[in-house]
């Protein structure tokens, strides 16, 4: 239906030109003018807040002197690289920004999936009203309220948690101190913001399949599963597609909130709670190191670009349509 | 048929149990700060959080509003960066997304990629610091809370796809009857816009209202402090609480667990009291975005 719709807009548009073509110049420059006008403030807006900064690059390679200026300070080759690239501190963040994000990526879109299949089947439409309301919640809390819950959960003396373990007759968890158990908080904490929102999303695809497949399906013989592998996975397969590369291509950017409220930036979690993100926040305002925390941010935005080039390229030469660009 | 309705609801029993213990799973850690919020600090201090209210009492909210102007204060520039932020963003994105929606554009291919290209690489966040605070000087601005938000790429996609649903035939007529291009924008492609500009005013606004993140990096003269960035700075240190106090030689014992997380309440307060009206539009938004083409 849609590339109907798309095919009927291009036809337009090439009416447009051939009149264009007949229409005095001045009109459609004027136009033209309009559009441009339009867009300036865009325009200069991207110009200034995105790009200016990609030539900031720079300072990864200099000795930054704030009285000399970016131009001005004194160069430094990789030293800033060497720097941190010597360090046992780039593997851990390394490591750790992509093992979560890979879980991130997966458990939610596989939870996702599962839930709308499940929230699509219910009958009663209060009941499921119900349960998206409470899924979709969390996304429109911010990563700071996130940090008070888990405060009131995690806490040791007062926590919620350490209550529940001691009437069972274990012994109290120093959360903040254990950062092994941080493996699993982080990862559910996501499930927790991210789940009903990926949900939504895979509910709206579900309503666009036509019943008559189900119907189908179901003269056929073919159950409940049987149809969701067999009619609403592929069905879905374009937006979980796109979704996945979304997020694959931001693999190497941790979502800064996250690791810098929960863990509440406790020293003695850094080994699993470290990200490529906390860390460089860390270098700019509590070190100050300008140079070296610039190397790691050109680090991050060179092999994050590469990632999402790269795999849009291996999905556009298995199929061209699922690709984003 | 009465197989079929028996297998189903079989099936349900096991979903509904799913779903509602993970809906349950979202729900009840706000039902806790807002318990704590309710309790009394010292059956607090003596037995711990709890999900029910232990000795319910209002007097953490009376204490929060009698003590913390800077509360008040940062109600104020969250409302005021969310109203301003969410108004401007709306109006240069759809500024931005209308030209490139239109098939006669000229180089529409080139403007498209400058927008689209900063979704794939970006400069990272120091040379991005350093522009803001050593040559911008928007430092302890408080414009700083929005202008670095207006125009993202991801929402000039979005915007772009609702308006090529639009018809062209629709502003070739009006063209043809002597209209500029501001003109039609204005007076007949903004009105069929309209509920799309209320999903792109919602995202933005949600965004404003919940960030943090310009406030902790730029923002450090207290008064200018946003709502969230004063619970973070609550939260990472109690001083901060009973530095209100102190300033207004309130005697009472400073009832730290409970104040904090009734500020916590405060915060989202809006967000909950809005949710029925934000969900419904968000679901939209959300799968316009997702779903596009």
């Amino acid at each position: 239906m849609n590339k109907g719709s798309r095919v009927e807009v291009s036809s337009h548009s090439r009416i447009g030109k051939k009149i264009k073509s007949v229409l005095p110049s001045r009109n459609e420059w004027k136009s033209q003018r309009a559009f441009y006008t339009m867009m300036i403030p865009g325009i200069v807006l991207l110009f200034v807040f995105n790009y200016i900064p990609m030539f900031g690059v720079i300072l990864a390679f200099k000795d930054f002197n704030l009285s000399k200026g970016i131009l001005g300070s004194d160069w430094a080759g990789f030293k800033n690289f060497e720097f941190f690239f010597s360090s046992q501190d780039a593997v851990r963040i390394t490591f750790n920004t992509i093992y979560y994000n890979g879980i991130f990526i997966v458990s939610g879109l596989l939870i996702a999936i599962i839930f709308s299949l499940l929230l699509n089947d219910i009958k009663n439409r209060h009941l499921s009203g119900f349960y998206k309301s409470a899924m979709f919640l969390p996304f429109l809390m911010s990563w700071v309220v996130a940090g008070y819950i888990s405060y009131a959960l995690f806490n040791v003396d007062l926590g919620i948690i350490n209550q529940f373990l001691n009437a069972l007759g274990f012994n109290s968890v120093n959360w903040y101190s254990d950062a092994e158990k941080w493996r699993y908080i982080l990862p559910i904490a996501n499930l927790w913001k991210t789940v009903g929102y990926l949900s939504v999303i895979f509910i709206a695809g579900l309503a666009g399949i036509d019943h008559s497949y189900y119907e189908a399906a179901e003269m056929e013989g073919a159950g409940k599963i049987r149809q969701a592998l067999s009619i609403s996975i592929p069905m879905l397969t374009p937006i979980i597609v796109t979704l996945f590369l979304l997020q694959l291509g931001k693999i190497f950017y941790a979502d800064f909130g996250l690791f810098y409220n929960l863990p509440r930036e406790s020293g003695l979690l850094f080994s699993t709670t470290d990200v490529i993100d906390t860390y460089v926040f860390r270098a700019l305002r509590t070190m100050g190191d300008i140079g070296m925390s610039s190397a790691i941010g050109l680090y991050q935005s060179v092999v994050g670009f590469t990632l999402v080039v790269l795999s849009n390229w291996i999905v556009r030469k298995f199929n061209n349509e699922n690709a984003l660009f | 048929m009465i197989k079929k309705s028996s297998n189903i609801f079989s099936g349900q029993i096991i979903s509904n149990i799913i779903l509602a213990v993970f809906s349950l799973f979202c729900i009840l850690p706000l039902v806790l700060v807002f318990s704590i919020s309710l309790s009394d600090e010292r059956s607090i201090a003596s037995s711990g959080y709890s999900l029910i209210p232990e000795n319910f009492t209002w007097f953490a909210y009376e204490y929060v509003m009698n003590s913390a102007d800077s509360l008040f204060r940062a109600y104020g520039v969250t409302i005021f960066v969310t109203v301003v932020g969410t108004v401007l963003s709306v109006i240069v994105t759809a500024l931005l997304s209308y030209p490139l929606s239109r098939s006669e554009l000229r180089f529409r291919r080139p403007v498209l990629f400058y927008v689209f290209f900063t979704m794939l690489f970006n400069g990272g966040l120091v040379p991005w610091y350093i522009l803001i605070t050593q040559y911008l000087h928007m430092k302890d601005q408080i414009f700083v809370l929005i202008v670095p938000y207006l125009v993202s790429a991801w929402n000039v996609l979005l915007m772009r796809n609702f308006f090529r649903t639009i018809p062209e035939s629709i502003m070739e007529s009006a063209r043809i009857d002597g209209a500029g291009e501001w003109r039609i924008f204005f007076k007949i492609v903004s009105p069929l816009s309209l509920p799309s500009f209320a999903t792109i005013a919602l995202l933005n606004s949600i965004a404003y209202w919940n960030d943090w993140w310009l406030g902790l990096l730029f923002i450090e003269n207290r008064n200018l402090f946003p709502l969230q960035l004063l619970l973070q700075s609550v939260l990472s240190n109690l001083d901060a609480l009973a530095a209100f106090s102190a300033a207004r030689n309130i005697v009472v014992e400073l009832p730290g667990e409970t104040a904090r997380m009734a500020l916590c309440i405060l915060a989202i307060g809006p967000i909950i009291i809005a949710y029925p009206f934000l969900q419904r539009y968000f679901v939209k938004g959300l799968s316009v975005g997702a779903v596009k083409e």
